[in-house]
This record gives C-alpha cells, sequence and structure tokens, in this order.
C-alpha cells in the first residue's frame, strides 16, 4: 500500500493543480494577515473559506483521479498486490497531498507573520486540523461515489450535488426547519442535527473556541456548554472519525464485489 | 494448469458467461475466439480476479484463486487498451512496475527487441499508440511468469514488431509457460497457437487443435473454419 501511496502523491505532486491550489492558500494567507492585520479575524474569514472550499477541491480531486487513473488501476489490479490496498494508496495518496497544500500554504504566511508568538496559535492548529478532516472525509465520500458510478459525467454531477448538499442545501434544511418547529425547544435537535454534517460540525468547532459564540444567543449556549467542554470537543472530534471511517469502511466493503 | 468449472457472470440483465467449464493444461499456446462479445475479456478477467463471478470456481495449480491475490505474481497480463499515467516518462513507468512485483525482470532485452530506446526517457502522453502497446508489451513479457495472458495483442502493432511479438510467444513456450492469447487476426493463431477454445453465449463452444477445428467443419482455411462455428 506505501507504494500505491507514494506514487500517487508524486502523480499529484507533479499535477500543476496541487500547485494551483497551494499558491491559491498561500497568498489567501498573506491576503487575509496583511490586509486585517488582526490575527483573530484573519482565523475567522479563513475558517469561512476552509469550510466551504476544502470539502468542494476534496470532491473534485478525488472524483477526478479515480475516473483519470481508471486504466491504470486496472493495470494493477493484475500486479500482485491486494485490492483494497490499491484504493487505500490511493484515497491516502489524494487526501495526504491536498493536506500538504492546506497546511504549507496556510502554514507559510502565518509563521512570517509571528504565529510561534501570538496566542492564536491554538486557533490556527484547529483550523488546519478541521481543513485536514475535511480532506479525508470528502475524498473519502467522492470516491465512493466514483466506485458506485461507472458513467465518469454522473460521477462528476452526484459528487458535486453532494457537495452542494453538504456545504449550502442542508443548512437551508436546517434553517427552516428551525422556523416552522421555533415554538419548541430546540437545542437538542440543532445540536445532533450539526452532528450529522461535517462541515457543520467543523465550523461549530471553530466558532466556539473563538468566543463569539455570544452572538449565537440561547442556541449558542446550549452550544457552548456542549462544545466548550473537553468531552464535547473530544466527541466532536470522535464524530469527525467517523465521518472518515464510514465512508471508508463502504469503499472496502464495494471494492469487495466490484468488476473492473 | 487452470481449472475453470461451472462458471456464471451476469452484468445487470446481461448474462456473460453461462455456465462455462475449461480445463488448460501446463505449456503451449491457447487461442481464446469468439465473436465480439462473447466473453472471453470477461472470462480472462476472472482468471485475473478483476471480474468476480457469480458462480463457479477457478483453480490455478490446484489453488482456489477466487479473493485472493498472491497468484498473480505467478501470472502476467496484456491489458487490451494501453493507457498509462500520462506524467510519467516510459522508464519511470517500468521501474514502477518492477518495483511493485518482488521479482526479476529482464526489460532491457526487450527495450532493444522493440526498439523503444529512444523512447525511455519520453511522457507517455506523446508517445503513438503502437508505441504504447509495445511499452505494454515490454511490462508484460519482462516478468518470467508460469502463465502469461494475451488480451488482443496485435493491436497497432507495425510488421516487424509483430514478428517479434510472434518469436517472443514461440520462446516462452519453448520454456514450458502457459499462454493464453485473444485475437482476431487468424493468421496469428494458425501460426502460433497449439489449441483453439471458442467461446459462444458464454460456453466452450469448441476445444482442440486447430487441424481438428479444419477437420470438423471441413474447411482448409482457419479463417473460414471459424466462420463455420459462428454460423
Amino acid at each position: 500500500m506505501l507504494k500505491i501511496l507514494k506514487y500517487s502523491i508524486f502523480d499529484l505532486l507533479r499535477s500543476r493543480w496541487s500547485y494551483v491550489y497551494f499558491f491559491f492558500y498561500l497568498s489567501l494567507g498573506f491576503v487575509l494577515l496583511f490586509l486585517n492585520s488582526d490575527i483573530n479575524k484573519a482565523i475567522i474569514t479563513l475558517m469561512n473559506i476552509i469550510i466551504v472550499l476544502t470539502p468542494l477541491i476534496g470532491t473534485i480531486f478525488g472524483v477526478m483521479y479515480y475516473y483519470n487513473s481508471k486504466e491504470f488501476t486496472e493495470l494493477l489490479l493484475a500486479q500482485p498486490i491486494k485490492r483494497s490496498k490499491i484504493f487505500m494508496g490511493q484515497y491516502l495518496g489524494i487526501a495526504l497531498s491536498l493536506t500538504l497544500s492546506l497546511f504549507i500554504g496556510l502554514g507559510i504566511p502565518f509563521v512570517f507573520y509571528g504565529l510561534f508568538k501570538s496566542a492564536a496559535i491554538f486557533d490556527f492548529s484547529l483550523l488546519i486540523l478541521v481543513g485536514i478532516f475535511l480532506n479525508f472525509i470528502f475524498v473519502a465520500l467522492a470516491y465512493n461515489i466514483a466506485l458506485s458510478t461507472e458513467n465518469k459525467i454522473k460521477g462528476f454531477g452526484y459528487a458535486i450535488l453532494m457537495w452542494l448538499f453538504l456545504a449550502v442545501i442542508y443548512d437551508g434544511f436546517f434553517m427552516i426547519s428551525l422556523i416552522l418547529f421555533n415554538a419548541y425547544p430546540l437545542d437538542k435537535f440543532s445540536l445532533v442535527a450539526t452532528m450529522f454534517n461535517p462541515i457543520d460540525l467543523s465550523r461549530i468547532l471553530i466558532l466556539l473556541k473563538l468566543d463569539i459564540s455570544a452572538l449565537l444567543g440561547y442556541t449558542g449556549a446550549v452550544f457552548k456548554d456542549f462544545f466548550g467542554t473537553a468531552i464535547g470537543f473530544i466527541f466532536s472530534i470522535l464524530i469527525l472519525f467517523l465521518w472518515v471511517f464510514i465512508p471508508v469502511l463502504r469503499m472496502k466493503f464495494k471494492l469487495k464485489m466490484k468488476d473492473f | 494448469m487452470i481449472q475453470i468449472k461451472n462458471l456464471h457472470k451476469k452484468f445487470g440483465r446481461l448474462t456473460v458467461l453461462d455456465g462455462l467449464d475449461l480445463e488448460i493444461d501446463k505449456g503451449g499456446v491457447f487461442a481464446i475466439l469468439g465473436p465480439n462479445g462473447s466473453g472471453k475479456t470477461t472470462l480472462i478477467k476472472c482468471l485475473l480476479g478483476m471480474v468476480i463471478p457469480n458462480k463457479g470456481s477457478i483453480f490455478i495449480d490446484n489453488q482456489s484463486i477466487l479473493k485472493k491475490w498472491n497468484y498473480r505474481n505467478n501470472l502476467n497480463y496484456l491489458p487490451q487498451i494501453a493507457n498509462f499515467p500520462t506524467n510519467l516518462s516510459v522508464k519511470e513507468l517500468i521501474n514502477m512496475v518492477k518495483n511493485l512485483r518482488p521479482k526479476k525482470a529482464n526489460e532491457k532485452e526487450l527495450i532493444g527487441l522493440f526498439g523503444l530506446k529512444p523512447f525511455l526517457n519520453k511522457k507517455l502522453r506523446n508517445l503513438s499508440g503502437g508505441t504504447k502497446q509495445k511499452v505494454n508489451l515490454v511490462l508484460t513479457f519482462m516478468f518470467d511468469s508460469e502463465l502469461i495472458i494475451l488480451d488482443e495483442p496485435t493491436t497497432g502493432l507495425d510488421p516487424i514488431a509483430l514478428i517479434h511479438l510472434k518469436k517472443q510467444i514461440q520462446k516462452e513456450k519453448e520454456n514450458g509457460k502457459t499462454i493464453l492469447i485473444t485475437t482476431h487476426i487468424m493468421s496469428v493463431v494458425d501460426e502460433i497457437a497449439d489449441e483453439i477454445v471458442f467461446l459462444l453465449d458464454g460456453k466452450i463452444y469448441f476445444k482442440g487443435s486447430v487441424d481438428a477445428l479444419k477437420k470438423q467443419t471441413k474447411q482448409n482455411n482457419l479463417e473460414h473454419a471459424i466462420a463455420e462455428l459462428m454460423m
């Protein structure tokens, strides 16, 4: 598996898009830090971008890589390598190279700005951690979709729909339900509904660490009570792990029966 | 060497293999023939573990191979369409495949044979179809394995490369290898095949030597004999 992982990372590091992605984060980091001159504000703006963009890029890279390397995967399948190892290697290769772009691209401007001397280092680490989770989650989801869809165009369509649903539509439904049922206590419901969407979960996780939860009113207080504590934090990280683990498990299951 | 028993495979509603039984002895060239869509590639992919049969069993050297992967170390496969990662060079690709298999490879001789030296540092995306097929052949023949499976090996090859390919197959045969080959070029079959396995409607319709086939169909020409079988 390590060999496949190595090759997919090399393969991606040669591709132009990894660099475009890296330079995007690099310039974003510099622009935000030096225009804002406030590291906390920069982190909030970055959060808003990371939370929408990393899933989108992860989804597109995942689907694209699967379909583009299909013939080559078939060549690998005829070699004495276990099936699941080929795909796990590819999956980890994509997720890791995206993580590298994110980590280095954002890391450089923040280090230049004097991150290590500032108190924001914890918030920044959390931001990167969430970004890494989102990479692994959405590449896994994208691989699931690609494995289940023979047709390339359909696969792309489903993947983009999946991203759109989790990034935008889900929140819409969430809001509508909050408005419709506002006569009932909704704090528990919102708490649970947040868990079912990795993007929402990541957003809440960061917002509450940034001490702006007071803006969220009563629900914010409930959220703070839950996510603000160590147990809540660990629990959310656990849920994010599940969001990686379950798609990966399904991938392995799907691979056992798939014909190439 | 290979025993296939009661193999069934359906893709959706389409039945491709329908209770196929086949036994292939060690050593020799076996041509798998049949009309388009008769299940040749599916049969080969079942042997490779790329397609998972709905029913039936496959044994290679008396060991079941379903859901296994180790046996592929003793098997070389030439896929039908040669498509490689476009941003690798020929050399890098060969080294990569070598790296994936814990086995000695003699790629140098083959690179010389197929005249690939000037292309070694070229990216695969810049190669013509025929040259890609030559790279494909090098990747297949560079390992020393008991079983060699070739799916349409002649596609896109120029006459000289074709002669080299036939010689290579002959050489492997003399070394006691078992070679399965699918092709639509009957002159190749006539020249190199010891036995013909004819697939029709997902079953083995005929298995025997070229001469036996000619005798059975009362035709002197292999092409006509095959056409007679299809009718």
